[in-house]
């Protein structure tokens, strides 16, 4: 089947971009990318640079692939990244528009390739259980009700694509913030850091230049991994009782 | 060379014990005195950042994607093992012991296997305090299930993710400590060079892959923990950026590769569609505790699965091995099919298949338990195939998996440069000639969490390190030599592109170095491939230039390190005349068609040096004794 393809070429980060019109003969048994290492091949041979994106383990779990399928974040296929998108889905004679994602928090790097550090650092700010190694428990020391483990999962499975802020009109990263909050916030060794995490978490990513959740639900909408709008719920929940709960810690430390 | 692996004195229980008690200590105040680079943030090189952040040292990480959190041990499915015995099935620290040296076909060295089943217990509580959302029953404790090469269930699992939570585990962890100033974070980096100073290795050079910029960092230790090698194979279930360079790069100035060709086909894969074909796709081997293997009785029976009545379907595994069944390890799985396919009997269009039929267990437990056991691998199946695997039986195909060579380690996991550990897929040593499913993330998080804090401690407090200037004229020496290399690939402005060259690299590994290996085709295949790396050093086309971000020049890079590791890996495979775990030749197979290993000879490790381009490698042997697992044929039948 034959596409016709619209690509955002962008140089760096300096420079302005725009978009380019390809041509590429696909089959239905390709994926998405490999459609895309089709036409890079082709540009090669022509003594043309091959368009950048990232990918990586092309299983849909890394994370890294993603950019914008004529206005959908990761295409039309629910539930899937591009890497996971197949051909079969498209048809000949196609018009397909790929853009980066677009948010000032996440700069475009060079063509669909976008840096999000931001999201790094997200997670340095709080997402995470202080437990170093050598100290836990016995593992089954703490039983933990089926439900609650598997609620913890449900948003764990978030892969940090960063398609949920390129859907939202806001650019805001709450459905990624809350799915780390939500996960850590509703196990019992997430207890005693749950309302400073959130705290902490919330902040920097409104330093990072997202903005705010105002319940549009776009981001559930194109969320590879179903991670649910409810995580946001319960972010909201632990930011507004770690707002009123917070008091200046003690200063006294231990004895010792 | 002389190989010492520094295995401990003393009974192998008390041998890890002993040694954590003779290491020398750093004291707490001397450790932010070092500095330690990490290459690499998978499990194995997370988990060390982390802990060696934790302790107190000045930890430079490394990697080539864009966070550390997409490192590839992230697309781990089934599970982690650990000798909990939590299902009071029989389980133990000394049968996980004997599983992994029996399931690796008795080339993995005991010492080392014996730590590791030590060591799996602490894991899972680690994991477990830090978030890790495994499994549970409903009364809330840990749920395990069986996987390949043992009949116990000892696997613990986050449904088909478990990959992806361990590593989000370890990269929390990491984070935690890149906020708290204790590990600098260096990612969109890749590592092209050790700096040897001295003999000991004092540092990487590195390329930024968003400016091109070439640059050193210096070190008191450098750790590799930067994966397998499979990709030299083209299509593997590796990710598209996995590579041999930092590896390949550090046998280059010095550090032994060990048992190359050792490596492992995964049975159960989604088979491959056409040419254009970037990669291949795993399902968990966790899916053969509820599916069925089978083939049609009658070759070239076209009918689809639904038509095959039950008397003209060959469940070969379960007939072949009555009491492992469906769970025979990898190695013996992924030969079974290709036998299979080889008699005219494998399924689908291209006949290189054969069926995982979940009809059975859905029958038994209910579509509900299927779905809540193996949903996403259903999904991605259909994603990928478009067929409904609750309706019609999966297809699969063995693929690459998994390397069990790997940079050569000591006991301590440091390579032969001293200073130069090697952490995870990257060293060879825990798993033998096959690796058990789920012990790959086991192995990791060892290594990183609970075997590298103790072994680096004593490296630096016993050795004695100068300070070493950024003006060494060895640092300026690698520097040149990696600032030539770029240049030298952008110049050749040939005909063809780099992945042409990796695909045809690909084929002829898998056809002569893959699933079944003989004399004349490795010796073929070794003449091919170096006619084709000369090939590629004068027509590759690289485009664009080298001070931006270049992902053909990056890819270029890795392929030319692959055509160079490939040679090796089909040397190693003629020399080794013997079949064990995933190394089978066919010169050497008993009557029923099984692995036949030749014990008297070579029961060994092969550790090669590098000599220089277009020299034969130089062989070097460390004897393999079993004091505690008896050697025997294995048997799982």
């Amino acid at each position: 089947m034959k596409l016709t393809l619209h690509v955002w070429r962008q140089k760096n980060a300096a420079s302005q971009g725009k978009m380019e019109r390809y041509e590429v003969e696909a089959n239905e048994h390709m994926s998405f990318l490999e459609m895309l290492d089709v036409l890079n091949e082709e540009l090669i041979g022509k003594g043309q640079e091959p368009v950048a994106f990232d990918h990586d383990c092309r299983e849909g779990i890394c994370g890294s692939c993603g950019f914008v399928i004529n206005g959908v974040a990761h295409g039309p296929m629910p539930g899937t990244t591009v890497c996971q998108l197949h051909m079969r889905h498209f048809k000949a004679g196609d018009e397909l528009y790929l853009e980066p994602w677009r948010a000032s928090a996440f700069p475009v790097v060079k063509d669909l390739v976008v840096d999000r550090g931001a999201f790094d650092r997200i997670i340095a700010s709080g997402g995470y259980i202080s437990a170093s190694t050598g100290s836990a428990p016995d593992a089954n020391a703490v039983p933990i009700p089926k439900k609650y483990a598997d609620l913890s999962m449900d948003a764990a499975q978030c892969i940090g694509c960063g398609a949920c802020v390129a859907a939202c009109p806001n650019a805001s990263a709450s459905l990624f913030t809350s799915a780390k909050i939500s996960h850590l916030g509703v196990l019992p060794q997430g207890e005693p850091e749950r309302r400073e995490r959130a705290l902490r978490m919330v902040a920097t990513a409104t330093a990072e230049g997202f903005g705010n959740c105002t319940n549009i639900g776009e981001c559930e909408a194109v969320c590879p991994k179903g991670i649910r709008l409810e995580f946001i719920a319960r972010m909201n929940r632990d930011y507004i009782q770690a707002s009123w709960l917070q008091r200046q810690e003690s200063s006294a430390g231990g004895v010792g | 060379m002389e190989l010492d692996a520094k295995i401990p004195s003393g009974p192998i229980e008390k041998k890890w014990d002993k040694a954590k008690f003779d290491y020398k200590l750093v004291n707490p105040a001397n450790k932010r005195k070092y500095s330690v680079i990490v290459v690499g943030t998978g499990l194995a090189g997370g988990s060390a950042a982390a802990t060696l952040g934790e302790l107190g040292y000045n930890v430079k990480a490394f990697c080539f994607q864009d966070s550390p959190r997409r490192a590839h041990s992230i697309a781990a499915q089934g599970g982690i093992n650990a000798a909990k015995n939590y299902q009071n099935d029989g389980d133990s620290v000394y049968r996980l012991f004997y599983d992994t040296v029996k399931g690796g076909d008795y080339r993995a060295r005991e010492a080392n296997v014996y730590r590791l089943a030590q060591l799996s217990v602490n894991i899972i509580d680690q994991c477990v305090a830090q978030g890790v959302p495994f499994a549970r029953e409903y009364g809330g404790l840990l749920a395990n299930r069986s996987f390949g090469g043992a009949q116990v269930s000892r696997t613990f699992y986050a449904r088909g993710q478990t990959g992806q939570q361990l590593l989000l585990g370890c990269y929390q962890q990491l984070e935690r400590q890149i906020d708290a100033g204790r590990v600098q974070m260096y990612p969109r980096t890749e590592m092209l060079d050790v700096i040897v100073i001295d003999g000991k290795a004092r540092g990487i050079v590195v390329r930024d892959l968003i400016s091109g910029a070439i640059s050193s960092h210096l070190a008191d230790a450098v750790i590799l923990a930067t994966g397998g090698y499979g990709n030299v194979f083209y299509l593997s279930t590796n990710a598209k950026g996995s590579n041999v360079t930092a590896s390949w790069r550090a046998h280059k100035k010095g550090a032994l590769f060990a048992n190359p060709c050792f490596t492992q086909i995964h049975p159960t894969c989604i088979p491959v569609s056409g040419e254009y074909q970037s990669k291949l796709t795993l399902m968990s081997e966790s899916l053969r505790n509820d599916g069925r293997i089978w083939v049609p009785v009658k070759k070239g029976d076209k009918r689809p699965a639904s038509q095959i009545p039950e008397a003209e379907r060959d469940y070969y595994l379960e007939r072949r091995y009555p009491s492992f069944g469906n769970l025979v390890p990898r190695d013996v799985a992924s030969r079974a099919a290709k036998a299979a396919c080889d008699e005219g009997r494998g399924v689908g269009e291209t006949g290189l298949g054969v069926y995982l039929d979940f009809a059975d267990s859905i029958k038994r437990l209910g579509k509900k338990t299927i779905e809540e056991r193996y949903g996403n691998l259903f999904e991605m199946y259909d994603r990928i195939t478009g067929e409904d695997p609750y309706s019609v039986p999966m297809r699969i195909f063995p693929a690459i998996h998994y390397t069990m060579g790997g940079l050569w380690v000591d006991y301590n996991l440091q390579s032969t440069i001293p200073g130069l550990f090697v952490l995870g897929e990257a060293n060879f040593s825990d798993h033998g000639a096959n690796r058990l499913g789920a012990s790959a993330l086991m192995q990791g998080l060892a290594d990183g969490y609970f075997v590298i804090p103790y072994t680096l401690g004593n490296y630096l407090a016993s050795a004695k390190l100068d300070k070493v200037e950024a003006t060494h004229q060895e640092v300026k020496r690698s520097e040149q030599c990696t600032n030539e290399q770029v240049k030298r690939l952008l110049g050749i402005k040939g005909k063809r592109t780099v992945d042409s060259f990796h695909r045809e690299l690909g084929k002829l590994m898998w056809e002569y170095c893959g699933m079944a290996r003989n004399a004349k085709g490795l010796k073929f295949a070794g003449a091919k491939i170096a006619e084709l790396e000369q090939e590629f050093w004068q027509n590759v086309n690289v485009v664009g230039d080298g001070g931006e971000l270049n992902q053909s020049l990056e890819k270029a890079g890795r392929v030319a390190d692959f055509f160079e590791l490939g040679k090796l890996m089909c040397h190693d495979a003629l020399v080794r005349e013997e079949s064990c775990g995933g190394h089978f030749r066919e010169e050497y197979q008993t009557p029923e068609g099984e692995a036949l290993r030749r014990d008297d000879e070579f029961a060994y490790v092969s550790a090669w040096g590098y000599r220089g381009a277009g020299n034969q490698p130089e062989l070097n042997k460390e004897p393999l004794s079993f004091e505690y697992v008896h050697l025997a044929q294995r048997s799982y039948k």
